[in-house]
């Protein structure tokens, strides 16, 4: 079988929170602590055009305007800031999120009027740009979220904007803002929709943290992954209406982190195995298709471990010292019998798969904490 | 390896992989603040720790394992079955307590009715592989136990030696 992967790049070691390509994907921005680095693609190898610096923590979210002008990198220092490429340098604008805590997500809305912002402070700052003073500033989606807010994404109409917390919700809002946006068709998740009216809130059982959110193509359905390896699916049926469906479709995998949806009935999937499962189905249940590459069972015993038994036997206190000597060097065991030093996982991500964004039609790109950003085919 | 060690392994790493799923995730409480969940008093926001659990081979042997949103606590008991054994086990994990800098992931104070702890948060499980870090854990746990009863058979043969060589000029 040929590599699932089109392209991978290794991009440093350091964790990838979050990346995003252009629309026109020629470039790639990524985060990477406390900086962002733009690269230029499309020769196929990738090229550091600039590093934004502005923030002084971790980054942890990055996105590009859909007309490609802009990018948005929010920060756990509580701020974010809007990048414009005017005369060939990236100058940043500060965008008034007025929040007090780590800002944990940040997405565009498709029409590029408005982004949100989600934050550790309970709170979603729907941003918009003011012209008669020149400013990002924002209105917050408060009531009902309790936790820290995970995850965002728009509507294709950029009104409805879905959110995923750590108390375990997946909450539908309504982020129009007079003036800016025009009155929206009405859709299955409503007709009416002032700013800060919730149209949907869904929960697991479990209560467990909801990692990723995301609207299907057409907007009329939610999937939404969460720490319990569950996947959980929503059609709703309309204003005021109990939801046609919620499936809960539960895994044997560890927690999934992100999604991103191929078509209407298939949805592909990834986290902390490192790996990307493919999910298909429609209103009526939704089922494991294939995994794009073979892995290993984290949680099995290696094999070579029962044949070190015999040289183990020995081991005097000489050689226990010798192996907290190595153990101190970053936790690594080097002892001459064990060959798990050079042993990976089988999977091109070494570490969990932090973000998954629609690349293509049938690709789909992923980054990692292992600091590489690949292009798969599904 | 014994008989009964093996399952009690195999179910502390198949915990452990679960447990270690960690996440970047800054003070919903603190302003500009990261720290492990798991050691800061959680009544303001419960939702951020998960059920602790417990394995035990036997009341003396067992391991505790507390995960949160970004840090996971993992607390062993090592096998003390009499004064001997005791006296070792204290020494030994005081010996590494006392480095703790150099694990990364040693906790310098155990949690109270266990001897060694470590913490594990997100920036560990960033630099290292996580798959490396269980090994290590249960790697630890497989020796530990050997050497402390290698410990316990020098000191006892040390002994032997010292008992003869004083009972010689009574001969």
């Amino acid at each position: 079988m040929s590599s699932p992967a089109a392209a991978i790049f290794q991009l440093g070691n350091l964790p990838i929170k979050d990346h995003v390509f252009s629309p026109d994907r020629s470039l790639l921005a990524i985060t990477k602590s406390n900086e962002v680095e733009v690269y230029n693609v499309s020769s196929g190898k990738p090229v550091l055009v600039t590093t934004l610096r502005g923030h002084d923590k971790t980054v942890t979210s990055v996105d590009i305007s859909p007309d490609g002008s802009k990018i948005l990198t929010c920060s756990q220092d509580r701020n974010a800031l809007v990048w414009e490429n005017s005369t060939g340098e990236y100058k940043p604008t500060l965008v008034l999120l007025r929040i007090n805590r780590a800002a944990t997500c940040c997405r565009w809305s498709p029409d590029g009027q408005k982004f949100a912002v989600g934050s550790s402070d309970r709170v979603i700052a729907v941003c918009y740009y003011e012209a008669e003073n020149d400013w990002w500033i924002s209105k917050h989606l408060k009531k009902p979220i309790k936790s820290t807010v995970t995850s965002l994404d728009w509507h294709p109409n950029s009104v409805l904007l879905a959110s995923g917390s750590t108390d375990g919700h997946v909450r539908v809002f309504s982020a129009f803002i007079k003036g800016i946006d025009e009155k929206p068709e009405p859709t299955v998740w409503g007709s009416r929709l002032p700013f800060q009216i919730l149209c949907g809130d869904y929960t697991n059982e479990t209560r467990a943290w909801i990692h990723y959110v995301r609207f299907s193509p057409s907007g009329d359905s939610l999937a939404y992954v969460s720490h319990d390896s569950s996947i959980g699916v929503v059609y709703p049926a309309g204003e005021g209406l109990e939801p046609r469906a919620v499936l809960n479709i539960k895994t044997n995998y560890l927690p999934f982190k992100s999604l991103a949806w191929i078509t209407e009935n298939k949805i592909v999937v990834g986290g902390f195995n490192c790996n990307l499962i493919v999910f298909e189905g429609d209103v009526s249940s939704w089922n494991e298709g294939y995994k794009i590459e073979q892995e290993t069972d984290l949680t099995k015993e290696v094999a070579h471990d029962k044949d070190d038994d015999d040289d183990e036997e020995e081991i005097s206190s000489h050689q226990a010292l010798n192996m907290f000597k190595q153990m101190d060097l970053k936790g690594r065991v080097n002892k001459p019998s064990a060959t798990s030093g050079s042993r990976g996982l089988d999977t091109i991500h070494q570490n969990s798969i932090s973000s998954i964004r629609n690349y293509s039609p049938k690709q789909v790109s992923t980054s990692g904490i292992d600091g590489k950003v690949v292009i798969f085919n599904i | 390896m014994s008989q009964s060690l093996k399952p009690y392994l195999t179910a502390v790493r198949a915990s452990l992989t679960a447990a270690i799923c960690l996440q970047d995730f800054s003070s919903q409480l603190v302003e500009r603040h990261n720290r492990p969940e798991i050691e800061v008093d959680n009544s303001h926001d419960p939702e951020l720790i998960l059920n602790p659990m417990v394995i035990a081979r036997n009341e003396n042997e067992k391991i505790l394992i507390e995960p949160s949103i970004n840090s996971v606590r993992i607390s062993i008991k090592i096998k003390q079955a009499d004064e001997i054994e005791q006296i070792l086990v204290h020494q030994f994990t005081r010996f590494l307590t006392s480095r703790a800098e150099n694990f990364f992931i040693l906790r310098r104070v155990p949690i109270k009715g266990y001897d060694i702890s470590f913490l594990i948060t997100n920036f560990h499980t960033e630099q290292m592989l996580k798959d490396k870090l269980v090994d290590f854990i249960i790697e630890f746990m497989e020796d530990v136990d050997k050497e402390i009863s290698e410990m316990k058979l020098f000191l006892n043969a040390r002994a032997r030696v010292i008992a003869e060589s004083f009972l010689i000029p009574f001969d």
